[in-house]
Order: structure tokens, then sequence, then C-alpha cells
């Protein structure tokens, strides 16, 4: 019976983990990587100082945004989510629709920023070819993504590692509630406090074989990518 | 040029079906009634919620999220509207609540006590006092001379505002800042116990979370009880609809209204952690209630069984 409640816990808090992050990454990748993308294609083009300097800002703020610290970004969602804050009458404070949006914030800038590096740096050679090829603007561009989907893909599972292992923005927005918005990390916190070690440090060890799932994937894209 | 579009369809696709989960769980989720309760770590910690709120979840078909904090946050909360009613224990900030027009019908639920505890060896020689202001003053006196530590929560929690108001009485204003004898901690219950016995430290903690966590404060006892400014009475205030019409405030009056009923007043009293009894209910009991700050308790209490969400 407690065995069995035991599981039942951690596979809720499991799952919770998973679709928050993998929602956040997705929208965010969805967001991110044409942003990134159109980024990636730009950053070469910059001829004029004024245009320069706009490229030298974005990249700048995009990298910076990149270490978004969570707390931050959930204090803020939080006030915009409070019922006495902006976005209030939407009722979303203390649900995982919250904390996906925390988590959305976070990953959209890591996510541009890891594309737009990789799209720059094959844009301008495989770009220029298939112009010269004779290929349409579109078609080019989709040349350019192709090649820089390995740098893509890496964006996005940087975004999930970091997502996936986020404590401090989802405990403020979510409210860490039992059975609703109890995740990996925060659950680990609150058994920790009520000295319930055996539950922490298997959703420890949960959360760390993520870790390695995800740096097991980062790794053999990477392989992959160097081997091309 | 079909690889990259078949790839979109699949994105495409997969954020339609998540999409879709979320729409239904969204759909699922508003046909219960949610009732958010935000609360004080001790009711939390001792797992007094944990024992009832699946009773009454069951009974109305309610589903009840625990925001488990300090009281002093708890009640901000609420204030804030993101909290349909508070179930708290420091009167200051309990009137305050209720003074401000945010919190209605404050009525008293139950209580426990405040007992001190430290290390075994009790430098600063507090035993067995039955005065805790003195246990205290002899506490700052031995942190002072480096032999005793304090954690205080530092966390506007009903435990932190009663600390708070028995260094006041000394007019002793600690700070960690200038007496490196005190520490302070800005955590819950649990931690700060957890945090004593690593220290070795003195600190004031209600008696339900101390129960729940003793047999793994293997370095700490309970030194001083009994003292009348230790008792620990817990209120529930209803948020006032008035101000956050959106909130669930009939969810918040059944869970109030049970809380107090004869039911929730006996599932209290049998909740036990080693064979001791947590929390004493006194929602029906009047002279303690009255003893215990809340005058009006007949009155209350008349209000919520005229009451039918």
């Amino acid at each position: 019976m407690i065995e069995s409640a035991f599981w039942d816990e951690i596979w809720n808090i499991t799952l919770l983990s998973l679709r928050v992050s993998g929602t956040a990454v997705l929208i965010g990748a969805l967001i991110g990587v044409p942003i990134g993308t159109i980024l990636g294609f730009r950053q070469f083009k910059g001829k004029r100082t004024l245009t320069r300097f706009v490229d030298i800002m974005l990249k700048s703020v995009i990298n910076t945004f990149m270490g978004l610290p969570p707390v931050v970004v959930g204090l803020v969602v939080y006030l915009l989510f409070t019922a006495s804050g902006p976005f209030g009458w939407l009722g979303l404070l203390y649900t995982p629709t919250a904390m996906i949006i925390t988590q959305l914030i976070m990953v959209v800038p890591i996510i541009i920023g890891v594309t737009m590096s990789a799209v720059g740096s094959v844009e301008k050679a495989i770009r220029e070819r298939a112009l010269s090829l004779g290929a349409t603007e579109t078609q080019a561009a989709w040349l350019v993504l192709r090649e820089a989907r390995m740098g893509v893909l890496t964006s996005i599972i940087v975004a999930f590692g970091a997502a996936i292992s986020e404590v401090g923005g989802i405990m403020i927005t979510g409210g860490n509630i039992r059975w609703w918005t109890r995740t990996l990390t925060t659950a680990i916190v609150v058994e920790t406090e009520l000295g319930n070690f055996a539950m922490a440090l298997t959703l420890g060890a949960i959360l760390l074989s993520m870790a390695f799932i995800i740096n097991l994937a980062l790794t053999i894209v990477q392989l992959k990518g160097a081997r091309r | 040029m079909k690889k990259p579009s078949k790839i979109l369809i699949g994105i495409v696709t997969l954020a339609v079906v998540i999409i879709g989960v979320f729409a239904y769980e969204q759909y699922v989720s508003s046909q219960k009634s949610i009732i958010v309760l935000a609360t004080t770590t001790s009711t939390y910690d001792s797992g007094l919620l944990d024992y009832l709120m699946p009773i009454f979840e069951r009974k109305y078909n309610a589903e009840v999220h625990i925001i488990s904090v300090g009281t002093g946050q708890a009640i901000e909360t609420a204030k804030r509207g993101d909290a349909d009613l508070v179930l708290v224990h420091s009167r200051q900030l309990e009137l305050e609540f209720v003074n401000s027009t945010y919190g209605i019908h404050r009525v008293g639920v139950m209580y426990n006590d405040f007992v001190i505890i430290g290390p075994i060896s009790d430098p600063a020689g507090i035993n067995g006092l039955a005065n805790a202001t003195e246990a205290f003053r002899r506490i700052a006196a031995a942190g002072a001379e480096g032999n005793a530590i304090f954690i205080s929560r530092a966390d506007k929690s009903g435990t932190n505002m009663l600390e708070l108001s028995i260094w006041s009485r000394l007019g002793v204003t600690p700070s960690n800042k200038t007496q490196t004898w005190y520490m302070e901690a800005g955590a819950g219950m649990g931690t700060v116990l957890r945090m004593a016995n690593e220290k070795g430290a003195y600190t004031l903690t209600d008696r339900a979370t101390w129960l729940s966590f003793k047999n793994q404060l293997t370095n700490l006892r309970v030194l001083v009880e009994g003292d009348v400014i230790l008792l620990n009475p817990y209120a529930i205030i209803l948020v006032n609809p008035e101000k956050y019409p959106q909130r669930n405030y009939k969810g918040a009056l059944k869970l109030a209204k049970w809380m107090i009923s004869e039911e929730g007043q006996n599932l209290i009293a049998s909740f036990k952690k080693e064979g001791e009894t947590l929390f004493i209910p006194i929602a029906r009991d009047f002279n303690k209630a009255h003893e215990l700050g809340f005058p009006e308790q007949e009155k209350e209490i008349a209000w919520y069984d005229a009451q039918n969400p």
C-alpha cells in the first residue's frame, strides 16, 4: 500500500515535470527557432554602422537573456499573474500553465541564441552557393536551416536541460501544490524539508538520469555533426 | 524540400495534441470545485492537512490546493486575491487582515502550543523554566557570550511573530547583522528544526511540527513549555468575495464550515503522531476560544452554521 502510493506520487511528479518543461520547450522552439534563424541570417549583412550597432545590441541582449535567473523570471510572472496583477483575471497563478509560461520565458532566449549562432556559422557559404546554383531565397533558407539542424537540435536539448532542472521560478509561480504543481525539483525541496530523504533521493536520481539522457543525446548529436 | 515540411507537420501536430490535452485538463478541472487554501508550514509539515483534505475532497467532490507558507505570506497571498481562504496563527496579522476588509469571518479552529527547544547540553540553562520570556533573556545572554545560538524563522510566520513579540518584551531587537548568535533563516519550521539540530541551537517551534520531526532531531529536546504566552491558536479567515468576486467563495465557505463542524473538529482531535494529539479543536469550545483571542466565536460559529453554500 505505502509502496504503491510512494511510486504513484513519484510518477505523478515526474510526469508533470516532463509535461511542463516539454511544453515550454516545444512552444519555445516554435517561437525561438524562426527568430533565431532570421537573426542568424541577419548578422552578416550589417555593413552599415547603424545596422551593425543594432546587430551587436541585439546579440548582447539575447546573450544576457540566455542567462536570465529563473527566480527573477518567476517573480515577474508571479507579479503579472497574481489576481491583482494585469493578467490576474486569467486565474493562472498556481497552475501548470503559469509554470510553463515561466519556463517559456527562460528557454526562448536560449533557443534563439544557440540557433542564431548555428545558422550564422553555416549561412554565408551555403546560401551563396545555393543562390548561385539557381535556388530561390526561400529554398536557400531551407537549405541553410537543414545544414544548421544539428545546431537547432542542440539549442532545444540545452533548453530542455535548463528547464527540467529549474526550481526557483516554478516554485514561485506554481506554488508547489501536491498532485498539481509539484515537480521533481520543487518536490526535492519540500521532501528534504520534511526529512523524507528516501523520496528526495529517488526524485534526485530520476532528475539525474534525465540529465544524463539529455547529455547523451547532446553528445550523439554533436558526434553526428562532427562526422558530416 | 519534402523533408522539412514533414518535420514541420510533425511539430505542429505535436503542438496541437499538447494544447488539446491542456484544454481538456482545464475543462476537467473546471468541472471540479478547486479551493485554494493558503496556510502555514506547521499545518502542512505536521501532516494534518494531508490527513484532513482527502476526506473533505471525497465528500464534496472538490480539490483543495494547499499553498504552504508562513502566516505573513499566506495572508499576503490571500490579500492579493490568490487564495480563497487562510488557515493561520498570528493574532496580530489576522486582525490586520480582517481590519483591511480583505478578510472576513475570522473563526478559531484549533490550538496547540509552542515550545522552546534546544540542545540537550542546554548551555543557556533554561531547562524547566515556566517563563518563556526569562528563557529568551538567558539565551540572549548566553549568546552574547558566544555560548548559545538561536535560529529565527525570520519569515513573518506566526511562529516568527510570536518570537519577535517575546524579544520585544525584553526590549531586545536581535539581528543577524550585529549579533552572531542570532541566525535569521528565512525558512519553514521543518528546515529550521533541522538547522537547529545540526548547529545545536535553540529555537521556538509549534509542538505539532516538533512532534512530527522529533525522531530525526536527536540532538534536541523540549526545554521550556507551558507558559500562557506560548499558546498557539489557529484561525480560518475567508477572503472577502466583494474584493475578489472571481475567487471560489462558495468552496472556501464549504471548507471552513467543514473544518469547524463536528466531523471536522473530531477529525482534528483524532489526528495523532506517535500517540500524541497535535491539535486540540476549539471551534465549539467557546470558553477556550474566548481565552485564546476569539471574543466573537459564538457569533461567527452561528454565522457559519446559518450559511448554506
